[in-house]
């Protein structure tokens, strides 16, 4: 760690790794949801399992990008943070915030806390994944403005990199879209469309940014590759996935009302949208074939590779294979997009961010060369676990969702089965499913052990002026 | 490649690129918005009572469970079109049903999955049946695929 103050990083990353545990938990309890339907009834209802699986999930995340940006940025910039006391109030703003609305799903019931929170006076709730009380979507735009503020004085002050151009665009635009949560307007069409301007392109446009720039700079970081290459492979992948993706948008018009020319051009876009995932996986190894160097810290390097493969697997082929209307208009609103959500998710953001806390953690622990041999297995035991237990949750999310294709919507009005009476036919991928789930848990914990283990990574000399001088 | 592919080469293409479909998206969005969707929303129907019940919609959290459009969750049925599954399409017939079947809520069948009681009152439960019904009449390309959502 070349700044003090890139420190700062460390609480954001903790907090997000708590509230990635709780995420899963509350995983476990909908999936079990699915099979024994009374499971947690009236205390944990469905809906609210949901909101607190999905808005941690999104407040994991923005909390891993956080410090992700707070570990780079200052780096990159040659400089030390603008104000590390602001990082330090806003962590704690967030958190208490993020907490507190956590709390309020969990108990005061819905209509309640709507009510409570005065949603009348600017009603946004009750949209999926905007479900936040209308003061907390306030707050959370406070804090990123804030958190902005601080991360661009930083940049403005130090070495221009790309990586930091890069990430603090994508930062930007994440700040900017969020305004569209504040829009609900009364005709359903219309809400609908402008709420995917929050949720497609964030996760289908700027937070690939801010994805691909925390893949290049770890990636210049263990590899040692020219920082010239990395840029221009950066400024492609990105340059692709904006190209593909603001588009792509259209993939989600089918079926909400916008005109028929959306069918089309959103299904030729979409098609195209694994390219920039695609590209990851070129760069991420090649770059790491041509490394000058053979970092310690070989549990970051398997996390950068997971990142960019398991990426292009669940955002790229598992969106293409249901993207193009024909098919869309079968698979829409099923296990299937589940099924996609859940390995894209995991295989981009999450993975991302494991990337660089696996990189960034050790460093911060006084240990520049990362966790000790031991420590570092462990880690790579989780990594196997949670990636693998991934894959077979997706694989069965999708036979669920293809058998429920097959008996729900393709026979005709009248002989095909109702919603309930599928759900109980598929019952059984869903207990497969929750295998998998519990296994996943299992490598979460087992994830988590690897932070327990002491010592560091040993190096050589030719390692140590190599990792020593800036890449 | 890389000596004739220069790294303000790549930069241009992503800063033209993505100029340029930002902006063709702001035009194909002012198209949707102010030529084609006029015609295919029923802007027209869409009355306080339905303004009501889409915030009775939302102040339950329903789309937490369901799925409206193909969009929520896919733990209960989809509602897009719940007006012709459940009302035959007759707008006092769904409003029979919906205040029978919200005051049934929960089932408590042992095992099955269970719908809250909201306790909402019949204006609100007649609010959210036109809601769902003007829903139903969304120009939505012929989707879902059958009368089961």
């Amino acid at each position: 760690m070349k700044y003090e103050s890139q420190r700062v990083a460390m609480p954001y990353f903790i907090f997000a790794l708590i509230l990635f545990a709780g995420q899963i938990v509350f995983g476990l309890v909908m999936g079990l949801q699915y099979v024994v339907g009374d499971f947690l009834f009236p205390e944990i209802p469905f809906n609210v399992a949901r909101m607190v699986h999905t808005n941690l999930l999104i407040v994991w995340l923005l909390f891993g990008f956080m410090g992700a940006t707070y570990y780079l940025v200052p780096e990159e910039a040659q400089t030390e943070l603008y104000s590390p006391l602001l990082a330090w109030v806003l962590f704690w703003v967030f958190a208490v915030a993020g907490t507190l609305t956590i709390l309020g799903y969990l108990f005061v019931d819905y209509a309640t806390l709507a009510d409570i929170t005065m949603n009348k006076l600017l009603p946004t709730m009750g949209r999926e994944f905007l479900e936040q009380p209308t003061i907390t979507k306030i707050g959370i735009a406070l804090v990123v403005v804030g958190f902005l503020f601080n991360i661009m004085m930083t940049a403005l002050k130090g070495r221009k990199t790309v990586v930091n151009i890069v990430l603090i665009t994508g930062l930007i635009g994440l700040a900017v879209l969020w305004m569209f949560a504040f829009y609900n307007p009364s005709n359903l069409t219309t809400d609908k469309y402008f709420w995917w301007f929050v949720v497609h392109l964030w996760v289908e446009g700027v937070w690939e940014l801010i994805m691909a720039a925390i893949l290049a700079y770890v990636l210049i970081k263990i590899t040692g590759v020219d920082r010239e290459v990395i840029e221009k492979w950066l400024y492609i992948i990105i340059a692709m996935a904006l190209i593909t993706g603001i588009i792509g948008t259209g993939h989600h018009f089918f079926w909400i009302g916008p005109p028929e020319y959306w069918l089309w051009l959103g299904s030729v876009f979409s098609a195209l949208e694994p390219l920039p995932f695609f590209m990851m996986v070129l760069f991420a190894f090649t770059m790491i074939n041509r490394r000058k160097r053979n970092h310690p810290n070989k549990a970051a390097m398997l996390w950068a590779m997971g990142t960019a493969v398991m990426a292009f697997l669940g955002a790229g082929v598992w969106g293409f294979l249901h993207t193009l209307a024909p098919i869309n208009y079968y698979t829409h609103g099923t296990q299937l997009t589940a099924a996609h959500g859940h390995m894209a998710f995991y295989g981009a953001y999450v993975m991302i961010v494991l990337t660089i806390i696996s990189y960034a953690m050790p460093i911060m622990r006084g240990r520049p060369y990362g966790n000790s041999n031991t420590a570092q297995v462990v880690e790579m035991w989780g990594f196997w676990l949670m990636t693998i237990s991934m894959v077979f949750i997706t694989l069965f999310l999708t036979g669920a969702g293809i058998l429920q294709i097959w008996l729900q919507r393709i026979p005709e009005s009248g002989e095909a089965l109702s919603f309930m009476a599928t759900q109980d036919n598929i019952a059984l991928f869903y207990w497969a499913r929750m295998i998998a789930g519990c296994f996943f848990m299992a490598g979460l914990v087992v994830y988590f052990g690897s932070f327990c283990i002491k010592g560091q990574a040993s190096f050589d000399e030719e390692v140590r002026s190599a990792t020593i001088e800036d890449a | 490649m890389a000596e004739r592919f220069t790294k303000s080469m790549a930069r241009n293409i992503y800063l033209g690129g993505s100029t340029f479909f930002v902006l063709l998206f702001l035009v194909l969005t002012f198209d949707t918005q102010s030529r084609a969707m006029p015609e295919r929303d029923n802007r027209d129907q869409l009355t306080e009572q339905v303004v009501r019940g889409k915030h009775v919609w939302e102040n339950n959290n329903c789309v937490g469970c369901h799925s409206l459009m193909g969009e929520g969750a896919y733990f209960a049925p989809e509602l897009a079109n719940v007006f012709d599954r459940r009302g035959g399409a007759d707008s006092e017939v769904f409003k029979a049903y919906m205040k029978g079947w919200m005051n049934a809520m929960p089932t408590n069948v042992p095992g099955r999955r269970q719908m809250p009681q909201f306790n909402l009152t019949d204006q609100e439960i007649e609010d959210l049946a036109s809601f769902l019904e003007w829903t139903s009449k969304i120009d939505d390309n012929g989707w879902p695929p059958n009368i089961e959502g």
